[in-house]
Order: structure tokens, then C-alpha cells, then sequence
């Protein structure tokens, strides 16, 4: 009973918990990371060949937004992979925003998106670009990534980079032009744990520089209108972790959760959980929930006292929570091979959002203001 | 030769942070009591319930649908662009 004690003489209580953390840290991380995943795990291959064909409708806070979109994926030699995709935002209507600080709109955003990947044994390789484009913004991202495989293709280790550079303009200003340069730095891991569990581990840190607002959003100082001023950098860090669960050949439940911070003072965390099950012979049904809460940035206020150098209103770095209950249906349409088609499938999504802010004000009644939106989607997949 | 005093007394030496390091990079590997799974195990793994993100298409979309409204992003492993939704 005394030995402890004896041999802990002359250290310091702090170095004793340290030491004890440590080693604990040395045990517990590979058993935590064995809980953990990335999107892919198990033998490099290529994605599946198919095109899939959707109408996306979201209608809340007295927005609409919807649109088609079109994605096509094509293997060529069992070695690459190309891919095409074309997506369209039809807004309509006016946020929050726009009601207490111009007047509403209609504008388009049309996205094109053109990728390949290389296969080689257990390496995978991947290049996309992007570009999206608006009567005020236009957007170009490139995204890399290679992803290789060990362990007996148990794990898989993702590197990633992404950069984009967007152009701001005004519609009401011709003459004004902003440039915003974005970086993205990703890693993960995708880890099978056992034959009925796979896990994935994520993180990714984003720089930003330049133009970061919105040229038409103001900011309120002692009640009245000013031009919000951002800072011209923002650093943000996100950690995520997944898993995946089989409990039978007919049905699987999902966990998810991340965790993020940024320069801005931004904290926020999600949790999410999901489950997927065959119902009626081999159609799918999917179910889920999303938990999101955020603090504000530090700049973020309803109502500034003074004018400070940097001031925003927008409600996305507000101080709000998140709950969102989806459910998805999936049914077979072609079950066996007709022409070139192997099989065809109908998918009908939708999920129910309910935004809960703390410190943004609804001006038109001075309460916290709150909104409910309804995501769906319809779509079409067909396998070649 | 005396090893060098950790320079930051409040937190974990390099040593502790290099062995936590090792032990994650071990960590899929047999070791640890670990046993890796075969291919002939992974039947339940192949099934379309197992996959973390099935339709890109959509994915894609709700990503965006909440990108455009949260402050927070990334580490997501969906791609996305630029966009001036916010």
C-alpha cells in the first residue's frame, strides 16, 4: 500500500496525472481509432458505373430553391474513371435577410463538374474541377486526392487538397469586383473493425483569404444599417468520426459526430444517427436524425453597442441549433439486365429541418427568430 | 547526454506525443489483439446498407443544403464548390 506513494515521492501531482494520461493515451488511441472510419474501406476499386438524374426541391424561410442535377460516371480499362455532373439552383422568394434588407429576388446558379480517377493496385488517385457560376459569383474549385489501401485492405488513408478561387461581384454595382481564394487540407482514415463493422476518422482544415462576405448584408449598430466588415482571413479546423454497423443481411444503423472550430470563433458540433433496412423484398428505406449546434463568431452580433472593425449579422455565425429528420425510399425499378442498363433504381428523399436561433432577432415581431424548411428530392440511378 | 527538459512543462513531451503516434499508426495492424478481417469475412461489408455515403448525387446536396446555412464545414468527405448561397 505504501509503494506508490514511496515511489511517487518528488513529483509533482501534474506530472503525475501526465504520465498517467499518457500511458493511458498509448492503450486507449489504437483501441479508439479501431471505433472510428472514411468513406471507403476494403480493396481499392473504382466507383460503380451510373448516371443518376435528380430534382431537388427546399422550401423554408420563405425561400424556395430547386433544380435538376445530372451526374455520369463511366470506367474505362478497369484503370480509370471519368465523371460528369451539371447542377442547377433556381432561387426564389426572400430569407430573413432580404426582407429586412432589400428586397426579394430570383437568380440561378448553374455548377458543372468534371472529374477522374486512376486506379493502380491499391492506390487510388482522384482530380475534379468545378465550377459554379451566378449573376453575382462565380466559383472555381479543383479538389485532389489519393487514397491507398494496407492492411490487407482493412485500411485506407485518404490525403486530400482542394483550391478554389471565387469572384464577388454586385448586381446593383457593375463596377464592383472582390476575390476570395479558398483552401481545403484533408485526411482520413477508413478502417474495417470487424466483419460487421466499419469505422472512419476525418479531419480537415480550410484557409480562406480575401472578400469572405456578403457584399449586400448589413449589420446593425444601435438599430441602425451598417456595410458588414469581415476579417479578410479565416482559418477552420473539422474533425469527424463515422460509424457503420450490420446487424443483419437486412438491416444497418449509422453514427455519426463532428466537432469544429474556426478563427472566427466559431464552435460547433454535430451528431447524427441513421439506420437502413430492407423492406418489401429489396427496397430500401432509410431513416435519420441530425443534431447541430454552433456558437457565434466573436464579430457576430444582433445589435452592436459601437462600431467595432469587424461586424456581422449573418445567421450563419450565429449562436443557434439544428434538428433535421430525414427518410429515404428506394426501389428498384429494373431488377436484371436490359440493353446496356444492369439495373435501375427510383429514390425519393426528404428531410424536415428546424433552425432555432438565440441571439438573431426576427425584426418584423423583435422575437428570437426560428424557421422550419423541407428538403426533397427525386431521383433516378441507372447502373451500365 | 542528458535528454533535453521538455520546453513546455504544461503539456505532453515529443516522446509521449511520438509513442501516441506510433500506437495510432499500429493501430491497424494485428498487433494490439487485433485481427485483421479477411476477405472471405467481409460478405456483410459489401452489402449497399454498409456504405457511409450511397448516392453521391444527393449526398451532395444536402451537404450543400446545410453548408449554406451552418457556420461549420469540412471533414464531411463530400466534394464541394464555391457558392455565394450564403
Amino acid at each position: 500500500m505504501m509503494k506508490q506513494p514511496l515511489a511517487n515521492a518528488g513529483r509533482s501531482r501534474w506530472q503525475l496525472l501526465r504520465e498517467t494520461l499518457t500511458s493511458r493515451l498509448a492503450i486507449w488511441a489504437p483501441m479508439l481509432l479501431m471505433l472510428v472510419p472514411g468513406q471507403r474501406a476494403g480493396a481499392a476499386t473504382l466507383p460503380d458505373e451510373r448516371g443518376d438524374v435528380l430534382f431537388h426541391i427546399y422550401d423554408g424561410g420563405g425561400q424556395k430553391v430547386l433544380g435538376p442535377a445530372v451526374l455520369i460516371r463511366k470506367n474505362f480499362a478497369e484503370k480509370f474513371s471519368v465523371t460528369a455532373g451539371y447542377y442547377v439552383d433556381e432561387i426564389s422568394g426572400a430569407s430573413i435577410d432580404v426582407i429586412t434588407n432589400a428586397s426579394p429576388y430570383h437568380e440561378e446558379r448553374r455548377e458543372i463538374t468534371a472529374g477522374g480517377e486512376y486506379l493502380y493496385r491499391d492506390t487510388l488517385a482522384r482530380f475534379s474541377y468545378t465550377g459554379s457560376t451566378e449573376n453575382d459569383f462565380k466559383a472555381t474549385t479543383y479538389d485532389f486526392s489519393i487514397s491507398q489501401d494496407f492492411f490487407n485492405n482493412t485500411s485506407t488513408i485518404t490525403l486530400g487538397y482542394t483550391k478554389g478561387n471565387d469572384r464577388i461581384g454586385r448586381v446593383d454595382t457593375p463596377s464592383f469586383s472582390a476575390k476570395a481564394n479558398r483552401a481545403n487540407y484533408s485526411l482520413s482514415l477508413a478502417q474495417v473493425i470487424n466483419p460487421t463493422l466499419l469505422g472512419s476518422l476525418s479531419y480537415e482544415l480550410s484557409a480562406d483569404d480575401g472578400y469572405l462576405q456578403n457584399p449586400y448584408r448589413s449589420a446593425r449598430v444601435l438599430g441602425a444599417a451598417l456595410p458588414e466588415i469581415y476579417p479578410r482571413t479565416h482559418t477552420g479546423q473539422a474533425v469527424a468520426a463515422r460509424l457503420i454497423k450490420s446487424w443483419s443481411p437486412h438491416f444497418s444503423t449509422r453514427l455519426e459526430g463532428r466537432y469544429y472550430f474556426d478563427t472566427w470563433g466559431i464552435k460547433a458540433f454535430n451528431v447524427g444517427v441513421g439506420a437502413s433496412g430492407y423492406i418489401y423484398h429489396d427496397w430500401i428505406l432509410d431513416g435519420n436524425y441530425r443534431f447541430y449546434s454552433q456558437k457565434s463568431a466573436s464579430f457576430y452580433s444582433d445589435n452592436f453597442l459601437r462600431p467595432l472593425n469587424f461586424i456581422a449579422r449573418d445567421k450563419e455565425l450565429a449562436t443557434f441549433t439544428t434538428h433535421t429528420v430525414g427518410a429515404k425510399l428506394t426501389v428498384p425499378l429494373l431488377r436484371e439486365k436490359f440493353g446496356f442498363l444492369s439495373r435501375v433504381n427510383a429514390s425519393f428523399s426528404a428531410e424536415y429541418i428546424l433552425l432555432d436561433y438565440k441571439n438573431f432577432t426576427d425584426l418584423r415581431n423583435g422575437r428570437p427568430y426560428s424557421f422550419n424548411a423541407a428538403v426533397g428530392q427525386l431521383f433516378l440511378t441507372a447502373y451500365y | 547526454m542528458r535528454p533535453s527538459p521538455n520546453p513546455c512543462p504544461g503539456r505532453p513531451s515529443r516522446t509521449a506525443l511520438l509513442c501516441a503516434f506510433s500506437a495510432v499508426l499500429l493501430s491497424g495492424c494485428a498487433s494490439f489483439g487485433y485481427q485483421p478481417v479477411q476477405p472471405y469475412e467481409r460478405e456483410a461489408l459489401a452489402s449497399p446498407l454498409m456504405v457511409f455515403l450511397r448516392d453521391p448525387i444527393s449526398d451532395k446536396h444536402f451537404q450543400h443544403v446545410f453548408e449554406t446555412r451552418e457556420g461549420a464545414r469540412g471533414a464531411t468527405g463530400i466534394d464541394g464548390g464555391g457558392c455565394g448561397c450564403n
